[in-house]
């Protein structure tokens, strides 16, 4: 049995834990707020490259100009490129892990068909947790992206040059992105998609897209495929980092949302625990007094 | 008031202009060309330049901004221009970019070798257009 005074002290621990928990929980919550409408404000332009990738695509169906190696692939299946997003910072549920654990299934997965696996991590903590494991596979990794005022295109689009640079130098033959989906505030999906090669929306809003007839070009098709590419692989990239920098802070909010409600529940029930051993401390004095006045 | 087709704007990191318009004009790589209703779909590379917007006549410009390249699309209906960055014409500040090329000026004096004039060259070449397009 505690003392009075060992419960005290528990007790106004358990307090001050929970007055940092949801204050960390207000700032998440306000930091949500800002990376989901940076990620919102990203979306248009999302849309629109892949409206313009799609008649492009259409287009290049009829032409004869050959179909870069970005879309087609380089015809071999063997070196694989694994990209896992995490969050720099911990305290944020099962959000990293969960990346971590899908991570390394893929590189069993693909390593049981013989396949080589190269890693590039994004994000702090995977780095931490995969290096244990994988040190020899990791390339590099990148942390403290959107530290300062969020993040902004370049980074995004300077992780995609060190990608395609590998890719040209034929280092891998296919990139999967491992992330956190923002499916709402309590609930990110882990999801793998696939970078390279770059798959196409042939369909918008469920309906075919026509192809245009009498597409013109300026400088020409090739030309605005090479550019284009990269560009629409950057924007998919920087997209996918938005939507994870959100999820991090969502699944941090939720994190501290439930800490904080377990504290209060601590705090409860130490409460009525302090103040059972202390009615017994006062019953017990009262016996010991009467017993003796009695015993006069 | 004359006939119009939707007209974007975006940039990477948000949208700026979503608006039925008369004419736009845009810095394309083989040359400025116009934009009317009805146009023939096309898909262009925007260089640096000025993008002029028009929106209820054909002849009275409403918006000027500067695009730091991009792409086009035109159809039939709207005109997508997905820039790499665009700044409109009243935000770009004459003396700062007169002060960059100073700055840039100085830097290619001091430059020992060619090759390490290259990168600045190519940045004067950048805010050229851009004075070019803040004086327009």
């Amino acid at each position: 049995m505690p003392s009075l005074k060992d419960l005290k002290n528990r007790i106004s621990s358990v307090k001050s834990t929970r007055k940092i928990t949801s204050a960390m929980k207000m700032v998440a919550g306000s930091k949500l707020r800002r990376a989901q409408e940076k990620a919102e404000s990203a979306r248009p332009y999302e849309r629109r490259m892949s409206r313009m990738l799609s008649s492009l695509a259409s287009s290049l169906a009829e032409s004869k100009t050959p179909v870069p190696r970005l879309i087609a692939g380089t015809g071999k299946d063997e070196e694989v490129l694994i990209v896992a997003i995490t969050s720099d910072r911990g305290l944020c549920g099962a959000f990293n892990s969960n990346v971590v654990r899908e991570t390394r299934r893929m590189i069993h997965q693909h390593e049981s068909q013989n396949k080589k696996v190269s890693l590039i991590c994004v994000g702090r903590k995977g780095r931490d947790i995969l290096r244990k494991d994988f040190a020899s596979k990791i390339l590099f990794s990148i942390e403290n992206l959107g530290r300062k005022g969020g993040m902004s295109f370049s980074e995004g689009s300077e992780l995609n040059d060190k990608i395609l640079a590998l890719f040209n130098d034929g280092k891998f033959d296919s990139c999967y992105i491992v992330y956190n989906r923002f499916k709402s505030v309590i609930s990110q999906i882990v999801t793998i998609k696939q970078l390279i090669p770059f798959a196409i929306e042939t369909e918008a809003d469920g309906a075919k897209i026509e192809p245009l007839i009498g597409l013109k070009f300026e400088p020409n098709q090739k030309a605005i495929l090479e550019s284009l590419l990269p560009k629409a692989l950057a924007v998919t990239l920087y997209g996918t980092l938005l939507e994870s920098m959100a999820g991090a802070q969502a699944a941090q909010m939720t994190a501290m949302d439930n800490a904080t409600r377990n504290a209060g529940d601590m705090i409860n029930k130490l409460t009525l625990n302090y103040n059972r051993s202390r009615q017994a401390f006062i019953t017990k004095e009262l016996i010991e007094i009467i017993s003796g006045a009695e015993a006069v | 008031m004359a006939e119009t087709f939707d007209f974007e704007l975006v940039s990477p990191e948000k949208l700026l202009f979503s608006k039925p318009v008369a004419m736009v004009t845009a810095p394309g790589c083989k040359g400025e060309y116009g934009v009317l209703p009805g146009h023939a779909p096309m898909i262009t590379e925007i260089k640096p330049g000025l993008l002029r917007i028009y929106e209820n006549e054909d002849t009275v410009v409403t918006n000027r901004l500067f695009v730091n390249g991009g792409f086009a699309e035109v159809t039939q209906t709207r005109f997508t221009v997905l820039a790499n960055e665009a700044i409109p014409i009243s935000e770009l500040k004459l003396e700062t970019l007169q002060a960059l090329v100073k700055d840039l000026d100085q830097k290619i004096a001091d430059a020992n070798s060619e090759e390490e004039r290259e990168p600045y060259r190519a940045e004067q070449d950048f805010l050229a257009v851009k004075i070019l397009a803040a004086t327009s």
